[in-house]
């Protein structure tokens, strides 16, 4: 990024984004239920490390169960933060000079003027919230990550956000900037230490993907029973630019709401969001995604599945805004529910804004599992229970794009586990 | 002549579906090595006595019992009835998203079967463009049935069901569905009792490709009547079915 002093007001940027969210302090979401942020405690310092390799085998363990290989094989980067500190950065040999990582922290020192101006804080707004107002207010990391113009970064770039104390707010901000004619893979794993029981991650990504260029943002969530999660994403979308957005829930958590919204401003722009969740014990999911479609013909498709069982809240949001008469873009949401105590929302909106071309359509539907598809398994050998279990995974198991085969195998085990475990 | 010992035995079946009786007192024994054919007019309950066979819930046994290896079959469950060597190959299978024909030939095979097997199986039933795909989404009428054959080949039941193995397939098809119902029902395995087979027609297409020891024509809910298979299609295509019962070649 040629930081060409453009002569912007970092100071004034600053202090504007301090009064804006000190004004959001108290302002609640629109979705999800209102937590209480005095309950937890501020984050503490981590230490950082040579290698991952040198981390706790428990650590590796959970790690891994949300897609980051601390072998760093098939990898081009990696980013680990442990609570509110960066422990580990590194970009592969292979991949110097094509690809920067490095913490949020860093690259606002490193490019103040250009990341006020144009990526922090731009996609999502401080005073959105009271989560993003917190995250604002207090001293964050979080990751940064940008690929040069026209590098193709064939292996996946993986960012482990790992909470490793209990009850703390972890807040990260992470800002993804793919360049002109840039392509990468990042995988996204938030997890926490088996000996969390409690505690917030409240994170704020903002991607912005260049002319003709492409990312496949995969995000693998593995909370705890009675952890509270507030994403808070923003993607913006130039000229023949794709933004590929999977998000995958297979554990239990107590709340989740998130609900990322891509602004398609380009010529020609596409979102895609593919979303896999499972809802377990009692837990408060609440997703969606949003699409503005602003570029001419942009376009944009949006797939959940959801699976509701034992007391568990599931929402599946989705929006369209079609602001430009060439734009195309549909939702397809399906929820299966599993016991008589869970709730499943599948809630489609649908707006043409001063477009009267806009072809925006959408596909919901919540039906039980279909009991002759159980006695069709079951009639070649299978127990009634393997049949659930078989047709829960396959109806969850979407065929992601662009997915490496390792974390493809990740996600089916984690699917089958799931499936087991809950019968 | 020593009698063959029989494998199924249905004894005096009465079978309601949601309140309507359906079967009323059926009566069929068959043995060991034995394929028979089941004819009737449509909705004369021969999809009821297969699905009652198999255990599938919504048939109601109200009178009779059906006896599989000496075992009264009252009381297990659709996965049991399967393991203990019957198989089915539905009239009209369900599509099941997610879940690929492979998947479904690896789970009937229950480790019985070998990648090299697999390879087989695809070659032999023209697999190539199904075995990955979600098991009978989109399937064609011919691709379904090859697909229930190569989950019953990889199951390698004792008695096999078939339910209208030919309609909707056309003739290249029958071949192969046919050459993979007698394969089903000629293979013998060490140890193992001989294999039989119960294939409901209409036409007797399939007979062409398969051999069957005896025919019955389901009728009011008995079996009203026993014969060569191919004779009694004969008379049925002439006189129908109500003169069929009444008929001369009937040996009951
Ligand atoms: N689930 C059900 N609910 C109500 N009626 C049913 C149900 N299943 C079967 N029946 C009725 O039972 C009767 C026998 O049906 P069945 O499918 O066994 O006939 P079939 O001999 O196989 O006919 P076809 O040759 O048309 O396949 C029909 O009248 C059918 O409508
Ligand atoms: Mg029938």
């Amino acid at each position: 990024m040629p930081d060409v002093s453009s002569g912007f007001d970092v100071q004034a940027r600053i202090a504007e984004i301090r009064t804006l969210a000190e004004a959001a302090r108290d302002k609640k979401a629109v979705y999800g239920p209102d937590l209480d942020l005095s309950r937890f405690n501020a984050a503490r310092d981590a230490e950082s490390v040579e290698s991952l390799e040198s981390l706790e085998k428990q650590v590796k363990e959970v790690a891994l169960g949300v897609g980051i290989d601390t072998k760093e094989e098939n990898r081009s980067g990696t980013y680990f933060q442990v609570d509110r500190t960066p422990i580990y950065e590194r970009v592969t040999e292979m991949y110097g000079g094509k690809l920067e990582i490095m913490s949020t922290a860093q690259a606002l020192e490193l490019y103040p003027e250009l990341m006020y101006e144009k990526y922090y804080w731009r996609a999502v707004a401080p005073d959105k919230d009271k989560y993003t107002a917190q995250v604002a207010l207090q001293p964050t990391e979080g990751y940064f990550i940008r690929v040069l113009p026209g590098q193709k970064i064939e292996k996946p770039i993986q960012a482990c956000l790992f909470v490793s104390e209990n009850n703390i707010s972890q807040n990260v901000h992470n800002v993804i900037i793919m360049e002109e004619g840039s392509e990468a893979t990042v995988i996204t794993g938030c997890t926490i230490h088996p000996k969390v029981r409690e505690g917030l991650h409240a994170g704020i990504s903002e991607f912005y993907v260049g002319k003709g260029a492409k990312l496949t943002f995969t995000m693998i969530h593995n909370w705890a029973e009675d952890f509270d999660v507030r994403p808070r994403t923003g993607i913006v979308v130039d000229d023949d630019g794709t933004y590929v957005n999977n998000y995958i829930l297979l554990k239990p958590v107590r709340s989740i709401q998130s609900f990322p919204v891509a602004r398609l401003v380009g010529a020609r722009s596409r979102a895609v969001f593919n979303s896999i969740v499972y809802g377990l014990a009692d837990s408060y999911i609440d997703i969606g995604s949003e699409s503005v479609l602003e570029g001419s013909g942009s376009r944009s498709e949006a797939v959940a599945r959801t699976v509701t069982r034992d007391r568990s809240i599931v929402y599946s949001r989705g929006r369209l805004v079609g602001r430009t008469d060439d734009c195309k873009a549909h939702l397809d949401c399906r929820g299966m529910v599993q016991s008589p105590q869970s709730t499943q929302w599948a809630i489609p909106d649908l707006a043409s804004e001063g477009a009267p071309g806009a072809e925006l359509s959408h596909e919901a539907a919540i039906s039980p599992i279909a009991a002759e598809e159980i006695y069709y398994l079951m009639s070649r050998g299978v127990p009634k229970d393997e049949a659930v279990s078989m047709i829960t995974r396959g109806f969850l198991d979407l065929e992601i794009p662009g997915l490496p085969p390792a974390l493809k195998r990740q996600i089916d085990k984690a699917l089958e586990e799931t499936a087991k475990e809950s019968l | 002549m020593a009698r063959p010992t029989p494998l199924l035995v249905v004894e005096d079946l009465h079978v309601s579906v949601s309140d309507r009786e359906i079967l009323r007192g059926v009566d069929l024994v068959i043995a060991e090595g034995e394929t028979h054919v089941l004819l009737g007019p449509n909705g004369g309950g021969k999809t009821t006595l297969l699905n009652t066979i198999v255990g599938l819930p919504g048939y109601r046994v109200t009178r009779g019992r059906i006896l599989f290896k000496g075992v009264d079959l009252a009381g297990l469950d659709i996965d049991e009835r399967a393991r203990m060597g019957i198989g089915v190959a539905f009239q009209r299978p369900p599509a099941v998203r997610g879940i690929k024909l492979r998947q479904l030939i690896e789970v009937a095979a229950d480790g019985r079967f070998d990648e090299a097997m697999l390879a087989d199986l695809v070659g032999e039933l023209s697999l190539e463009n199904m075995i990955d795909r979600d098991v009978n989404m989109g399937f064609s009428g011919g691709e379904m049935k090859r697909s229930e054959m190569a989950q019953l080949l990889a199951q390698a039941p004792d008695l096999t069901l078939f339910d209208e193995p030919e309609s909707g397939v056309d003739l290249d098809n029958i071949a192969v569905v046919g050459a993979a119902m007698t394969k089903l029902l000629k293979a013998e395995r060490a140890g193992m009792t001989k294999r039989a087979g119960l294939i409901v027609t209409h036409t007797g297409h399939i007979l062409e490709y398969v051999n069957a020891d005896v025919g019955h024509v389901l009728y009011s809910g008995r079996l009203a009547c026993r014969g060569n298979p191919r004779d009694l299609i004969a008379e049925i295509a002439r006189h129908g079915y109500d003169k069929c019962v009444e008929c001369a070649i009937c040996q009951m």
